[in-house]
């Protein structure tokens, strides 16, 4: 089967998930992305790759900080951005995804970066937009979070560089994150030997094991020795009701305090891709702390971002 | 045909390089090749100058055609360009495109006082009101002939042609 995301010759199209990517394209985005990060540092933070195209950001759900940076890294390569907050508008009229697609590109635009509710919606819209048009998922329901991965992957290997001998560790909500499934896609493809998960049970879906990655209940155990702590976000709505007891207990057991980042190396990075339920997922002695790499992430998420534009939006 | 030494020109743009230095000069090398020649002259005149490596491929005008370039390089200018006296430094001139295209990203850092171009070869071909002004040697090619620039483990500088029937 050919793969959605990629073109006759092998080349990235659309970017939908990074399950199924090959380790050549991950590589070259990241390395790509490299060469972004001292773009933002000139007096003259653009380049001009994108001069004349027209990237649209159909938000079906809530965002800030992936709509914004995403909008920051259009601008940098000198796109002219589109933000469509679809909750406002004519979807709450009544008309369809494909509907909405389609008036867009009536107006020519020339990539689409698009966030929905529903797992797969995007992959949809990719299928339906013709050839010139590239999709980037910017989050699609409990599925992928593509982006997101390849900027965590990013911050991963320029503070530890040698993938191959790094144990990395994922806490939290698990079931409900695409964020941590794209993470645990990036970080096998590229090779890091050793990739934990630590959650409740009832926050880890059914067969986790087989995305290659160990299960641990308790987080001295699953701390232990490990060199990039990946937090995951607690949403509000699970906070109470059947899954936990309370958000108190939830930050006793699997909360990051100053205690439980002890078990791990002691030059562990932790991470997390916001936004930060503080005093429940992470301690703000943790969150605000040496070995925190949070605000580098939102930084990186920009070059990443223009990466994967620059090489979607080159090429006939 | 029978190609120069490298080593050969490379002494000879060093010295001409080195009779341009004014007290504001700053070399910058287009990579990979001018980056190898700026290191080599760096090392031969020893003075300390301001250095930088510029790769260009976000200011290229066949992106739209070509896409990006699989393992583009950072660029890295460290130093303020702003009333700079520049000397670019690239291996093989062609078309001037690639010259077009790191003056522009040379003007993202600042305003240069003055840009000159040293190359150690110019193979003809110029697309561009652009030309060298620092030139180890002119050797006409034609456009199916593809001249290459290669550096061995030990630092040792190489050319190659290839022809295509294309």
């Amino acid at each position: 089967m050919l793969n959605p995301q990629l073109d006759a010759d092998g080349k990235l199209k659309h970017l939908l998930t990074i399950e199924g990517l090959p380790k050549k394209i991950l590589t070259q985005i990241l390395d790509t992305a490299e060469t972004f990060v001292g773009v933002a540092e000139r007096d003259i933070k653009k380049v001009p790759l994108l001069r004349g195209k027209t990237v649209c950001n159909i938000f079906f759900e809530n965002s800030t900080r992936t709509r914004t940076t995403f909008e920051i890294a259009a601008k940098r390569l000198s796109a002219d951005v589109i933000n469509l907050n679809v909750n406002t508008s004519s979807q709450s009229k009544g008309e369809t995804i494909l509907d909405t697609v389609d008036n867009l590109i009536a107006m020519h635009a020339d990539m689409f970066v698009v966030r929905h509710g529903q797992s797969g919606a995007v992959h949809f819209i990719a299928q339906h937009v013709p050839d010139n048009i590239s999709v980037i998922n910017a989050g699609d329901g409990r599925h992928a979070h593509p982006t997101q991965g390849l900027l965590d992957v990013f911050t991963v290997r320029r503070y530890k560089p040698d993938m191959h001998n790094l144990r990395v560790a994922l806490v939290g909500d698990v079931l409900h994150s695409r964020v941590a499934r794209s993470e645990i896609h990036a970080l096998t493809t590229l090779g890091v030997p050793e990739v934990r998960v630590i959650a409740p049970k009832t926050l880890l879906p059914a067969g986790v094991e087989k995305l290659g990655v160990q299960v641990f209940h308790d987080m001295k155990a699953g701390l232990k020795d490990a060199d990039v702590v990946m937090m995951l976000r607690l949403q509000n709505e699970r906070m109470s009701g059947a899954l936990l007891p309370s958000a108190q207990e939830y930050f006793k057991t699997f909360g990051l305090t100053q205690e439980k980042l002890s078990y791990a190396k002691p030059d562990a990075i932790v991470m997390h891709p916001g936004p930060m339920n503080r005093g429940v997922e992470i301690d703000s002695s943790v969150a605000d702390g040496s070995q925190s790499v949070i605000l580098p992430q939102v930084t990186y998420g920009i070059a990443v971002r223009m990466a994967v534009m620059a090489i979607l939006g080159g090429g006939a | 045909m029978q190609l120069p030494d490298p080593e050969t020109l490379l002494a000879e743009i060093t010295a001409k390089v080195q009779a341009q230095l004014q007290p504001n000069t700053a070399l910058v090398g287009i990579h990979s090749g001018g980056v190898w020649l700026m290191n080599r002259i760096l090392d031969s005149i020893k003075q300390d100058i301001p250095h930088g490596m510029l790769d260009a491929a976000f200011y290229r005008d066949d992106y739209a055609q070509r896409g990006l370039k699989t393992e583009p390089k950072p660029s890295n200018i460290a130093f303020d360009v702003t009333d700079k006296h520049i000397i670019l430094i690239d291996d093989i001139f062609y078309t001037g495109r690639t010259t077009r295209a790191a003056m522009n990203e040379l003007f993202d850092y600042g305003r240069p006082a003055s840009i000159q171009l040293a190359v150690l070869i110019n193979r003809g071909g110029g697309e561009l009101p652009i030309t060298p002004d620092i030139v180890g040697a002119e050797i006409l090619l034609k456009p199916n002939q593809n001249l290459q620039l290669s550096q061995d483990t030990k630092g040792k500088l190489h050319l190659t042609l290839e022809a295509s029937d294309a």
